[in-house]
């Protein structure tokens, strides 16, 4: 959330941490304190979610009472209004309680933030509060077959009906498409217009007519991406966000915010646990194992210091100093040593990290999937394009 | 949690310290100073005196200035960048924050003398090639009331021409610091010829007499009062290590820009350009550790060792790459001594020993991350 936060004194954030204690204890439900997070146990919400658990639902049910779900977002769009200071706090809290996030979602890391900055006050009021209490899936209309790092050279077409466009394409590598209730959509709707220039950032249902997905399968067996196929479908005008033709600029604003999103990965995905517990726990020798141990320690190193930058930046968004946009550096940085870690995870885990089903369950798709942190969201070798053109300044 | 923003206060300071060192301590004075076979400036010791800087970490009680440890990481930074010439560290920062811990009568003389410039000190404490306080095995040993030390140290750095040398030898039942005049009978200093052109010396201690007023801190518990000051000293050290790595960057950056092959400027190619910002980014990150371990150091002393040791194992492997990717991106005038990038990989080699180097640092990260 952009500066401007209001300064508050140690016993204030101290009362504020004692009653977020006692508000946790009534309510996490202990099974939503193993402090996991991953495909098994992420709650992503939507109109056809299915609960893993009663505790599930009841723990995202208390915390969309509270806002807590989106605690940044200001309350009369579904969050909690926390300043930079109290979230610090909250985070703080749950990690310590090892709770569960409630909710995940596109619509959490990526259309909110886009909402809160570029749409309307009708569009923040319909959209927001939906997505901070779970019930609306979003997924992500952005890659096409000829459209991957070139991304503005996107040629899904919308057809300027009047109050409506209609809209024909085709988008691939749409995760989660066939499980969302809504995708956020880049739609050429000026085709004779320079290609960053003629793009528009449009809302649609996917139950609307002519929407269909096909499932992919990914190397890690999973499936969790689709082909996105648009046959003359209607899209009310009502449903851009920013201006016609604009929507480049929603677009880059969304993708700063998935890439810090990405990025945490380097920190989070092992549920802030430090790397050298997760692999005695896998039953490999760290201390006897010199290899291992060396590079499971530059590995821990590296991830404490890329998570205390993602501090750092917030601290210095919430004091209104920010330095620009790094999140080409942090998605970098983060997913490379994300991959890093879980090559790491199986080397320790030896034979036993190889069957699908084996002693260490997941570990070998959750490796692979790690493998796609540096292409989502823009590849490695794009951000540091980024990088290079805007920090540093080099030519072409 | 302190915050990890850059006050508008450190803002000034570094912009008023880039001032003067521009001027007053150019990598250019470090090459003079090399070519006429000196490893010190004392009158620019007395500037920074007068401008509070070696008073840092001292109260105002005592003459300082007591802007803190953020403060005089920000400081070792702009120096960092010009590899600035001086007993920085091993006084207002070491030597300092040894003698608070002690703060009595005695040291609190020793720290006026340090704020005002008058006495420089440095740390006798290697024995071996690597840094290992736990095994100093150099010997104090009873002697009437007071001790004889017997033994040899190395790579005491800014040895020699400190005034004063703080030596950690081993006692009766433990490591014991002591605060001796570097002159004092049976210590003979032997300067190095330094590969980064600085002060160091190997110092040999022979039957050298020292009574309970040398003692700093408690007999056999010598580290009580030493730890801090090292963690302190390897923040600094950390800092100034990522301020030589901004400034190798810097040049780094601007010869892509300036130097064409091809009918273009090699900063158009994407093979350096990716190396530039792929070092860009770990600049970055280590920046954070830094700053982190500032705020540690000024907000919770006793609970900084962690954030210290992840400062300097990061910025010694930033410092690194940095130098490295300096040369090769320059080209054969990266390998000429006429060039400065050389110094900087020379620093960059010797702070790296320095108090720690990467293992030891990562180590100690690994263990407060339980393994
Ligand atoms: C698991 C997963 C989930 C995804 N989810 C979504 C989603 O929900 N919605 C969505 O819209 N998209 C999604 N994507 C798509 C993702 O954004 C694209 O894959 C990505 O932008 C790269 O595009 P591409 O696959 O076409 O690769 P390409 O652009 O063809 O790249 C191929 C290689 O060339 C390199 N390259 C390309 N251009 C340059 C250049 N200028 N300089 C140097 N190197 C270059 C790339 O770095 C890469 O190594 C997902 C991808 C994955 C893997």
């Amino acid at each position: 959330m952009p500066g401007g936060d209001i300064v508050q004194s140690h016993s204030e954030l101290e009362q504020f941490r004692a009653d977020l204690r006692a508000w946790l204890e009534a309510n996490c439900p202990a099974e939503m304190r193993d402090g996991r997070r991953d495909e098994t146990t992420i709650c992503w919400g939507g109109k056809n979610w299915n609960f893993a658990s009663p505790a599930q639902k009841a723990w995202l049910e208390a915390c969309a009472g509270k806002g807590y779900t989106v605690p940044r977002w200001p309350v009369e769009y579904g969050g909690a209004g926390l300043t930079r200071e109290e979230e610090k706090v909250f985070r703080a809290e749950m990690d310590r309680i090892g709770a569960r996030s409630p909710l995940e979602s596109f619509g959490i890391w990526m259309l909110g933030p886009a909402l809160l900055h570029f749409g309307s006050n009708e569009q923040k009021l319909q959209y927001l509060p939906p997505i901070a209490r779970g019930e609306i899936r979003w997924c992500q209309g952005y890659s096409e077959p000829g459209a991957g790092s070139d991304l503005a050279s996107l040629q899904t077409r919308g057809e300027d009906m009047g109050d409506h466009w209609v809209v024909n394409g085709q988008k691939v590598w749409t995760s989660y498409a066939d499980k969302a209730d809504a995708i956020f959509a880049l739609v050429r709707t000026d085709r004779d217009a320079r290609k960053h220039l003629g793009i528009s950032f449009l809302l649609i249902d996917m139950n609307t007519p002519g929407v269909s997905t096909r499932p992919i399968k990914l190397i890690s067996g999973a499936s969790p991406f689709c082909e996105t196929f648009f046959d003359d479908v209607k899209v009310p005008k009502a449903n851009i966000v920013g201006t016609e033709n604009r929507g480049w600029d929603v677009a880059k604003y969304l993708l700063t915010h998935e890439r810090e999103m990405i990025s945490g990965g380097g920190g989070g995905l092992l549920g802030g646990r430090a790397l050298g517990a997760v692999l005695a726990d896998s039953g490999a020798d760290v201390a006897g194992d010199v290899t291992l141990r060396a590079a499971a320690m530059t590995c821990e190193v590296d991830a404490m210091a890329i998570g205390l930058t993602l501090e750092r930046y917030k601290d210095q968004a919430a004091a209104g100093t920010g330095a620009g946009d790094a999140s080409a550096m942090l998605k970098y940085m983060g997913t490379e040593l994300n991959k890093q870690r879980h090559e790491l995870l199986m080397a320790a885990g030896g034979s036993d990290a190889l069957e699908w089903d084996g002693p260490l369950g997941g570990r070998a798709a959750d490796w692979l999937r790690t493998k796609a942190n540096s292409i989502e969201g823009g590849t490695s070798e794009v951000m540091l394009s980024i990088v290079s053109r805007r920090v540093l300044g080099l030519p072409g | 949690m302190a915050k990890l923003v850059v006050t508008e206060e450190e803002t000034m300071l570094a912009d008023a310290a880039r001032g003067f060192l521009d001027e007053a301590a150019p990598v250019a004075h470090l090459r003079g100073l090399r070519d006429s076979g000196q490893t010190r400036d004392a009158a620019l010791w007395r500037e920074m005196a007068s401008m509070g800087w070696t008073g840092v970490l001292i109260p105002e009680a005592a003459g300082g200035s007591a802007m803190g440890h953020a403060a005089a990481g920000v400081l070792a930074h702009e120096m960092g960048k010009t590899l600035v010439t001086s007993p920085f560290i091993s006084s207002a920062v070491i030597a300092a924050t040894a003698l608070r811990q002690v703060a009595d009568a005695r040291a609190n003389a020793a720290l006026a003398s340090i704020a005002d410039g008058t006495a420089t000190y440095a740390l006798a404490l290697d024995e071996g090639s690597k840094f290992n306080p736990a095994g100093t095995e150099m010997t104090a040993r009873r002697d009437g009331n007071g001790w004889q030390l017997t033994g040899d140290k190395t790579f005491v750095v800014d040895g020699g021409h400190a005034d004063r040398l703080l030596v950690l030898a081993r006692t009766d039942d433990g490591l014991t610091l002591f605060d001796l005049d570097a002159g004092r009978a049976g210590i003979t200093r032997d300067p190095r010829n330094m590969i980064d052109a600085r002060d160091a010396a190997r110092v040999r201690f022979d039957a050298v007499a020292a009574t309970g007023d040398d003692v700093l801190g408690t007999v056999d518990d010598g580290m009580t009062v030493l730890r801090p000051a090292l963690e302190a000293g390897q923040a600094a050290l950390a800092a100034e290590m990522s301020g030589l790595a901004a400034g190798a960057f810097a040049m780094t950056t601007q010869y892509l820009k300036d130097r064409k092959q091809f009918g273009v400027p090699i900063g158009s190619f994407q093979a350096l350009q990716h190396r530039a910002a792929h070092l860009w980014c770990e600049l970055e990150v280590t920046a954070s550790a830094i700053l982190n371990a500032g705020r540690q150091l000024d907000s919770d002393p006793g609970d900084a060792s962690l954030a210290v040791s992840l400062a300097k194992a990061r910025a010694t492997a930033t410092a690194q790459l940095a130098v490295i990717e300096g040369v090769q991106m320059h080209g054969g005038i990266g390998m000429t001594d006429a060039f400065d990038m050389g110094f900087y990989m020379k620093r960059a080699r010797v702070s790296a020993e320095w108090l720690g180097d990467y293992g030891y640092h990562a180590s100690i990260v690994a263990a407060h991350r339980g393994f």
